[in-house]
């Protein structure tokens, strides 16, 4: 029986008539409260019930950078964003149908992005004078009618759950903790999902606590029920199921899939991976990951700075492992000498780079495309570095393993550009078959006979050879090499020659970039090229465009150093190239500078994602501005 | 390959100019290196060594075994790396005052601290050679340089204090001039698990000149310098009629037969103290008051850190067996889709 059918009965039980149960193609809704509600695992819990429905769904957390701010302040609230969809989604969803506010300043920061008419829940036990005073509210918005365009629930979570949970036994503090289950149980419900499997997960989730884990469990069925039995609700809700492909699916947010892409590319290399990394938000997940896994060939070490961690990796890939580091803006800048020195020894190194807001300290959880003219450009001398970005949380995995491989076939650090969009956003991961993933053949020079060490391969790639081979001691630095032997030299032409070389390598991988997949038409008036995160919210707007009947079409980069060789004559057919970015114009400029052609930009630097609106409005602009 | 029974010096010697200046300590610091290597009973490909910037930092281009001469101040995070990946490699790690004490400090007291197994050569001259005379953090107060044309009024500290106050597990100080000291001191640092770290007194004959001479001219250095030998009385002096003892917690010079001194009332010297209380103080030793000591301040056994992050693979290897890609891939929350 499905769960929206058990709920009608359990409504004609009760002697009521069943609920309609409205269909609807998507939904968006946001769970938003205290730093320290746990609204960040409300969220994670919803959209995990929601992919075992068999849902796409994307999501977007959002969060201050203070562990606990002050509670119910503005700047302490914490939010989670999930969009699902009986389709494919490619974004969390530009403005929320739900908003979960478990307080007024909640409800204060995010009314104005909810959509017109949509539903409002509200804790209205946290609407107390004193939370009203810190939100600013001069009046209870709950009571005094300044919500009449929204479709307002009050719900007393806090004192429901400690109903619910009055013989515990537990803390106040403690019961006040289970109300974010509470408000999950109301969802679930809502949107007629089945509790058992929530329950199950509850009770694993807090093994170790055992009565913890029975009040939440206590505390979601309260909420469940109290939804369920409510006349409150006029409607449950029901979204068809996405016609996903077949497949084993887990949720992985963006850092985690590149942990397991990183660990993957080892295993098919055959070489143990070591990570040199120093916490950074939002790029430390990966560094949490990958530390659990010892029992693989994997090494994580916390070192004392940003430099140490990227020094530490070069010291290792020098010793023939998989060397990586990750962090973000800030901790890059403090990387980059050493980049230049990874460059220099010609050794295969992933750097992450795991975006956000910047300059300096910046906004250290909120969202930027900003630092692509530092991966490419950012460095003293001239000192190319292959750069690749990835598009969605899934596809970490996928840019993990390509990042090394690169690495490794072109002997060079390579750099890897994610965002806190990406690294923090979950999104279904279709769980490969390892044997379906590509190998990364790696070859360690064991042969002392002719030796030279820094004699090249087909593709300009030194030797990669391991410490501890008889025969090969060699030196390498940071100081110019001779051409062939690795030697100092300050030789005027060896050192022209050796900077034209390491150019000639990176642009050289170039010819192992596959064509560019173009969606929409293969000529016409319009062309958005994007990079990274903003690919959702392009994909989604395009097609809106296009069942519009507008000739856009849509190209993703992944490869950014080198840019992909068939990128050039596809910017050449279309009257118009439109770059988003969260940025004020780095592509844009990069692309101006490399084919000599005019690009126009939109650009957002307000550490939020695009709007799917914002990129649609534009394409719309663009195209009636062509066709006059 | 080298079979190890017939390495000799020679077989450490690179084929590159050595392009010190000529009279630099830094030659003498190479040739003892180059003569311990084959002592050792390791392969010669499995040493490397590591470096960062400076004048000794060159070091690495005239060993004949793997080496890499990386940034400024970097080497002791280049070399951590490299000992953790390959844990069977004999890593050392050789620097100068400015290279492990200005640029590179945070390293230099992290690697201490971690007790990874790498041997740290800090070619100590209290100048900045490279650059062409700037002072040190090891330069004494007063002292005139490029940048300190009025005197330097920037207090130096002890490389020796540093280290043990990170927790160092071996420490030792010897000097370029004293070839059979340096040898002696240099084959314990081999011979250490951990950490081990030398400062090596080295004397930059073009901008610091004669730094050393009071401990080295053989006419007054044993007035001038404490020999530090392992379960003996600090002694020191040319009749060896000068000790250390200790008034409570101050330490001061005694002459042995006057005031009725004896040698039972001097401090023994205990390097493998767990406490590393008397290394600190010995690390405070500074003419003209104390005598310089030399030799091993602290030789303690603790476990080196790429012993215990390998048992700590071990055991997850024990507990939940080789990694396997497809069963990480299919852990926690999954859902199928038919």
């Amino acid at each position: 029986m499905s769960a929206a059918a058990a709920t009608a009965q359990a409504a004609e039980k009760r002697g009521a008539p069943p609920r309609p149960v409205e269909e609807l193609d998507s939904v968006v809704i946001r769970f938003v409260g205290d730093s320290g509600d746990g609204m960040q695992l409300t969220g994670n819990e919803f959209s995990r019930a929601i992919a075992k429905a068999g849902h796409d769904f994307a999501t977007h957390p959002d969060y201050p950078s203070e562990i606990r701010a002050p509670t119910g302040t503005l700047f302490g609230v914490s939010g989670y964003q999930i969009q699902f969809a009986s389709r494919q989604v490619f974004t969390s969803g530009d403005a929320p149908d739900v908003l979960v506010a478990m307080n007024p300043a909640a409800l204060k920061t995010n009314l104005s992005d909810v959509k017109r008419g949509g539903i409002l829940i509200a804790n209205s036990g946290a609407f107390t004078d004193n939370n009203l005073a810190k939100a600013g509210y001069q009046s209870n918005p709950l009571d005094d009618g300044s919500l009449g365009d929204y479709r307002l629930y009050k719900i007393d979570i806090s004192e429901l759950t400690a109903h619910a949970l009055k013989a515990s036994g537990l803390s106040k503090k403690e019961v006040g903790r289970c109300k974010n289950y509470y408000a999950l149980g109301l969802m679930l419900s809502l949107y007629s999902r089945p509790l058992e499997k929530e329950e199950e997960d509850i009770r694993r989730k807090f093994a170790k606590k055992p009565e913890i884990a029975e009040a939440n469990v206590l505390a979601l069925r309260a909420g469940y029920a109290y939804a369920d039995a409510t006349e409150m609700f006029i409607t449950n809700y029901r979204v068809r199921t996405a016609d996903i492909a077949p497949g084993t699916y887990r949720s992985l947010t963006g850092n985690h899939a590149a942990a397991l892409g990183f660990v993957a590319a080892s295993e098919l290399a055959g070489v143990p991976l070591f990570l040199g990394s120093y916490p950074i938000t939002p790029a430390t997940d990966i560094l949490h990951e990958l530390s659990a896994l010892k029992h693989f060939n994997v090494a994580t070490f916390q070192a004392e700075d940003e430099i140490a961690g990227i020094c530490s990796a070069i010291g290792a890939a020098y010793g023939g492992v998989l060397g990586m580091t990750t962090t973000s803006g800030p901790g890059m800048a403090l990387k980059t000498e050493a980049l230049g020195l990874a460059v220099m020894l010609e050794l295969p190194l992933v750097i992450v780079n795991v975006q956000r807001g910047g300059p300096s300290t910046g906004l250290p959880t909120k969202i930027e495309q900003s630092d692509l003219l530092q991966a490419v450009y950012g460095r003293n001398g001239e000192c190319p570095i292959p750069v690749i970005a990835a598009h969605s949380p899934a596809d970490c995995f996928d840019c993990a393993i390509e990042a090394f491989r690169l690495a490794v076939k072109y002997m060079t650090p390579v750099i890897f550009l994610s965002d806190g969009g990406i690294g923090n956003a979950a999104e279904p991961w279709r769980i490969p078959d390892p044997a379906s993933l590509p190998k990364l053949e790696v070859k360690f020079r064991t042969d002392a006979e002719g030796f030279q060490a820094y004699a090249r391969d087909g593709n300009l790639a030194r030797a990669w050879v391991r410490p501890g081979t008889p025969g090969l001691e060699h030196r390498v630095g940071g100081l110019e090499k001779d051409f062939l032997t690795g030697n100092i030299s300050h030789d005027p032409m060896n050192h022209q020659r050796m900077v034209e070389v390491r150019a000639a390598k990176v642009e050289g991988i170039a010819r192992d970039i596959p064509p560019l997949q173009v969606e929409g038409p293969a000529q016409g008036d319009l062309l958005i090229v994007g990079w990274g995160s903003t690919y959702g919210s392009i994909v989604q707007a395009r097609e809106q465009a296009a069942a519009q009947g507008l000739s856009v079409a849509h190209v993703h980069l992944r490869h950014l150093n080198p840019l992909p060789p068939d990128l050039g004559d596809i910017l050449k057919r279309y009257r118009t190239v439109l770059v988003p970015e969260m940025n004020l114009g780095q592509l844009a400029r990069i692309l101006r500078e490399r084919y000599l052609i005019g690009v126009e930009q939109l650009n957002k630097v307000q550490g939020k994602p695009f709007k799917v609106s914002e990129i649609h409005d534009r394409i719309v602009e663009l195209c009636k501005k062509g066709a006059k | 390959m080298n079979d190890m029974a017939t390495l000799t010096k020679k077989d450490f010697e690179s084929n590159q100019d050595v392009r010190w200046c000529p009279g630099c300590g830094d030659y003498a610091v190479l040739a003892q290196i180059q003569k311990l290597m084959p002592q050792l009973g390791i392969p010669r490909e499995n040493f490397a060594f590591i470096s960062g910037i400076g004048c000794s930092s060159r070091f690495p281009y005239y060993m004949e075994t793997y080496g890499m001469h990386s940034i400024h101040g970097r080497a002791p995070a280049v070399a951590s790396g490299l000992k953790l990946a390959r844990p069977e490699l004999s890593v050392w790690v050789v620097t100068g005052d400015g290279d492990a004490l200005a640029i590179g400090g945070n390293h230099f007291i992290h690697a201490m601290r971690r007790n990874i197994d790498l041997k740290i050569i800090l070619l100590n001259n209290r100048i900045y050679g490279l650059t062409k005379g700037q002072y040190s953090p090891t330069s004494e107060l007063g002292k005139k340089t490029k940048t300190t044309p009025l005197g330097n009024i920037d207090r130096p500290f002890s490389p020796v204090a540093v280290a043990l106050g990170a927790g160092a597990t071996f420490v030792a100080r010897t000097v370029d001039a004293d070839q059979a000291h340096m040898a002696s001191v240099l084959k314990r640092a081999a011979e250490h698990k951990g950490t081990a770290f030398v400062e090596i007194f080295q004397n930059c004959i073009v901008f610091n000149d004669g730094a050393y001479e009071a401990i080295t001219d053989k006419s007054v250095r044993d007035d001038a310098r404490l020999l530090l030998e392992h379960g003996k009385p600090l002694v020191f002096g040319k009749n060896r009629d000068k000790g250390v003892r200790l008034r409570g917690l101050e330490p001061e010079v005694v002459t042995i037969g006057e005031d009725g001194v004896t040698e039972a009332d001097l401090v023994v010297h205990d390097e493998a103290a767990e406490h590393s209380g008397l290394a600190f103080f010995l690390s405070q030793f500074d003419a003209p008051k104390f005598p310089v000591p030399l030799g091993v301040f602290r030789a303690a056994s603790q476990p080196s850190y790429e012993e215990l992050n390998n048992q700590l693979h071990a055991d997850a290897r024990a507990r939940r067996g080789q990694g396997d890609l497809a069963a990480l891939f299919n852990s926690g929350d999954t859902w199928t889709i038919a």
